[in-house]
């Protein structure tokens, strides 16, 4: 059995190859004898309409041993993790446990077979009390089948005592911080013992002497036998807890094995390495005057000390990882949250937005990630859609005035190739890149100075991508001030004049166009290497 | 700096598409389609049909002056049910508008006795109402506590400083010219309240239907968070609605103040429940997001007719109850039902 290979499809063009370090099989042979896996993924592939998420990847996963499973955001772990906890089903592929093949057709099937999974937002339910939490689903019963709540607390008391866990069984879930809820999720994987524990990045949310005390955990769950899949984005993590490495590019698994044998440029370059695919537009950037200047804007909370400017014709792209608080950056920009400190001017005139109403009549408008529940309201026509924050601009003699309204609408879904039945057609019977045509032809008629796009493309087919792609460039080439928040780094690459990367609410690094590359961004994103 | 929205067409991408892409038609049915199968359509059926019922089940049915009689038993409330429409349309509900009348009616009652005019009744009402509206609002936009909760709970209270007021006397002293909102008739058999009915639909009707800040209702209605990142004030609309309830409240305080001529502090007691019927069964989604005036005032028609044409009949008022309790279930299960057959 080639227990630990490596391997790179795509390593093929020049420049990432030039930089590779030698990627042969790396075999440590006093590995390969002892271990069998207790759990193997093999040619798993899950396809959703337009995306091929996952395509033919594996997994193994050893008893006592740590996995850390390593990929850009999209690159299939997070419907990896889903299929393993019978969330998804996968079209082709199999999953065998302790040797025999196993089929998850529910989450509870997976429950019982010894696979839990522990989220970045832990699923569990606020309202019932950690012993409840513990043992849903599977609480010790007594006499007609009823829950035996004294046995049910005493064995949440011994459990809670595994995990070093000073937490009455009685409390109510709500009044624990995320550390302490980890350690009931944790809880709960032992009383269900679990074979197979999924941690995913169960560290986001976490400060620093929390994570030393989940490291413990980690440690303790590996002696107690248990294999362990581990994902995170932070490198150093990874290198002080994991035993092996799997990564996973664009759906696909690009590399594995023992973490002894690798470092961090490599994994880097595993993870962004890829054959240059898309195809971005050609734009000749023709930067103008400086239209957009933030001074030492700061959130309570999300973000602080954020300065930058942008400039009429300038694509400004904003990467980081989930969490980095770009989105809340962009959010407090358009109004939706208040700034506690900093300052704004447009085009050299000091503004306050405290709005959104205020953010559109200043000129700037957002495109949110959130499609289907920010950026549409999805059970009305699409004219109305369209013309609503432009109403006043259509209105006769004060009245509504549909005629003005599906022109203007017409006037704007046509540049962006809007492909609907009619124009009062409900927003929610689109397609995902449709619907974000909708959006952003609803921001043009407003005639902005400053576009926010927050991942832009995600979740939309390859088609829209282009489109919505094309569409940003010309919109630069036609002076407006793009902001593109994107965690694809190829988009950033090839759409972006400049790049900032955020970090725990902080501008980390900004690059220029000749600076951009993809181990640049990655490196400052996760606080590795020279940039951090 | 007019260069950034304008002319963005023509360049390499819009000129392939543009001759390549057909163009998308305004509407997806042609205006016929769109005006006959719609909810009020349905309605307006239904009425005809308890109309042609009621003709035939009693000789008095169609006496002018008896068909005139039976519009008091839903003016006042439709009234209501023009500003709770928009509301239950926002996403809001408010059902202490019974209460309202009660304080409303025990304010003027109050200063009656002082004294005061027609004039300053009037004002005293609508300032009592905007208050009222003004507190609900208050809980719910800028506290952010649900609708539902907030206006049981004044629902208690309005009513309850009514009770501590009037404990089980009455207010029965007004001028009598006051009779005239309640009693008077502007032509023949056409009463004041029948045309205050109508001018008020008009009013919501175009406030709906026809103006910006009827649109932003439906939308916020629809998804509010969607609406405020779309740059609409979800909050102040909210509130304007809640004053808006308050208001209309206070105008059918007067109304029923002036047709029964007194003030006890039962008085409209459980209105909240029959205007939301009304509301529900004029098409209007429960769940907020559409919904239209011209259906609640078929709806208005068709309730106030069938209690009129029960009481011809002389049948029991338990009766009455347990037909508009059917009758709501029936509108409400119909569409769906009706769906679930089209899909298969």
């Amino acid at each position: 059995m080639n227990l630990i290979y490596s391997q790179s499809p795509h390593m093929t063009t020049s420049e990432s190859a030039a930089s590779m370090p030698h990627l042969g099989p790396h075999i440590k042979p006093n590995l390969e004898q002892d271990l069998e896996p207790v759990l193997q993924v093999s040619g798993v592939t899950k396809e959703f309409p337009g995306v091929k998420a996952l395509n033919n990847v594996s997994l193994e996963l050893y008893a006592g041993k740590v996995t850390a499973l390593i990929g850009e955001n999209g690159a299939g772990k997070s419907t990896l993790v889903k299929v393993l906890t019978g969330i998804y089903q996968p079209d082709s592929g199999e999953i065998t446990l302790g040797g025999d093949t196993k089929v998850f057709n529910t989450a509870h099937a997976a429950a019982l077979e010894g696979i839990t999974a522990i989220h970045q937002e832990t699923v569990l339910f606020d309202e019932l009390s950690v012993a409840e939490n513990i043992f849903l689903g599977n609480a010790p019963k007594g006499r007609f089948g009823l829950i035996d709540k004294s046995s049910m607390k005493a064995k949440a008391v011994a459990l809670l005592k595994r995990v070093n866990a000073d937490i009455h069984p009685d409390t109510p879930l709500k009044e624990l911080g995320i550390a302490s809820k980890h350690l009931v999720a944790v809880a709960r994987a032992l009383s269900v013992e679990s074979q197979v524990v999924i941690m995913d990045e169960p560290t986001a949310a976490l400060s620093l002497k929390e994570i030393e005390e989940l490291y413990t955990l980690v440690e303790q769950l590996k002696q107690e036998g248990k294999a362990i899949l581990f994902i995170s984005h932070k490198f150093d993590e990874v290198f002080s807890i994991a035993d092996f490495y799997t990564v996973y590019r664009d759906g696909e698994m690009v590399g594995s094995g023992a973490i002894s044998n690798t470092n961090q440029d490599e994994l880097v370059q595993l993870m962004v390495g890829r054959p240059v695919e898309q195809v971005f537009p050609n734009r000749l950037s023709i930067i103008g005057d400086e239209v957009l200047r933030v001074e030492d804007y700061s959130h309570p909370t999300e973000f602080a000390d954020i300065s930058f400017r942008l400039n009429q014709g300038e694509v400004l792209g904003f990467y980081g990882l989930v969490g980095a608080g770009r989105t809340e950056l962009m959010q407090a920009l358009f109004g939706i949250t208040k700034p506690s400190a900093g300052y704004l001017h447009i085009e050299q005139q000091q503004v306050a937005i405290r709005s959104p109403e205020q953010a559109i009549a200043k000129g700037i408008v957002y495109v949110p990630e959130d499609r289907g529940n920010q950026g549409t309201i999805k059970d009305t026509p699409i004219f109305h859609n369209v013309s609503l924050p432009s109403l006043a601009k259509t209105l006769k003699h004060k009245l509504l005035n549909p005629a003005a309204e599906l022109a203007l609408t017409r006037e704007y879904t046509e540049r962006m190739e809007l492909r609907a039945a009619a124009l009062d057609q409900h927003v929610n019977k689109l397609s995902g890149g449709n619907q974000q045509k909708v959006v952003i032809s609803k921001w043009l008629a407003t005639k902005p100075k400053v576009i926010i796009l927050d991942e832009p493309t995600k979740g939309i087919d390859i088609g829209s991508k282009a489109a919505v792609h094309h569409f940003t460039a010309e919109l630069a080439a036609k002076g407006m001030a793009v902001i593109l928040v994107s965690s694809e780094i190829p988009e950033i690459i090839g759409m972006a004049d400049r790049a900032i990367v955020m970090r725990d609410g902080r501008i980390r690094a900004e690059f220029s166009k000749q600076e951009m590359t993809p181990e640049a961004l990655v490196q400052a994103a996760a606080g590795i290497g020279s940039a951090a | 700096m007019d260069n950034t929205g304008d002319g963005i067409t023509g360049s390499a991408s819009g000129k392939e598409a543009g001759s390549t892409l057909a163009r998308i038609p305004d509407h997806l049915a042609p205006w016929w389609k769109r005006a006959l199968l719609n909810w009020e359509s349905m309605l307006l059926l239904v009425a005809a049909t308890i109309f042609m019922i009621n003709s035939f089940a009693s000789p008095y049915f169609l006496d002018p002056w008896n068909l005139s009689d039976a519009t008091f038993n839903f003016t006042e409330k439709a009234m209501i049910a023009f500003a709770m429409a928009l509301l239950i349309i926002s996403g809001e509900i408010d059902l202490s508008v019974a209460s309202i009348i009660a304080l409303v009616s025990t304010a003027m009652g109050f200063a009656a006795q002082l004294g005061v005019g027609i004039p300053g009744l009037v004002f005293v009402a609508m300032c009592v109402g905007l208050l009222c509206g003004a507190f609900n609002g208050f809980l719910v936009t800028i506290m952010g506590l649900p609708s539902i909760v907030v206006t049981i709970g004044t629902m208690s209270l309005f009513r309850g400083i009514s009770y501590i007021v009037l404990g089980d006397q009455a207010y029965t002293e007004y001028p009598a010219d006051l009779s005239y909102f309640g009693q008077g008739y502007v032509w023949w058999v056409i009463s004041f309240e029948l045309v205050l009915f109508l001018v008020t639909a008009l009013i919501f009707g175009i406030l709906l239907h026809k103006t910006r800040f009827g649109r932003t209702v439906t939308m916020i209605g629809n998804n509010p968070t969607g609406a405020l990142y779309s740059g609409i004030r979800v909050k102040r609309v909210k509130f304007i609605l809640f004053l808006l309830t308050g208001v209309m409240s206070a105008v059918a305080a007067i109304c029923l103040t002036s047709r029964l001529g007194s003030t006890r502090p039962s008085i409209a007691f459980g209105w909240e429940l029959e205007i939301v019927t009304i509301v529900v069964l004029g098409g209007v989604n429960i769940l907020g997001g559409s919904g239209t005036i011209p259906g609640v005032v078929i709806a208005a028609f068709v309730l106030g007719m069938v209690t009129f044409g029960f009481g011809l009949l002389n049948v029991p008022g338990i009766m009455m109850s347990i037909f508009v309790g059917l009758l709501l279930i029936l509108v409400i299960a119909l569409p769906r039902i009706w769906a679930r057959l089209a899909s298969g």
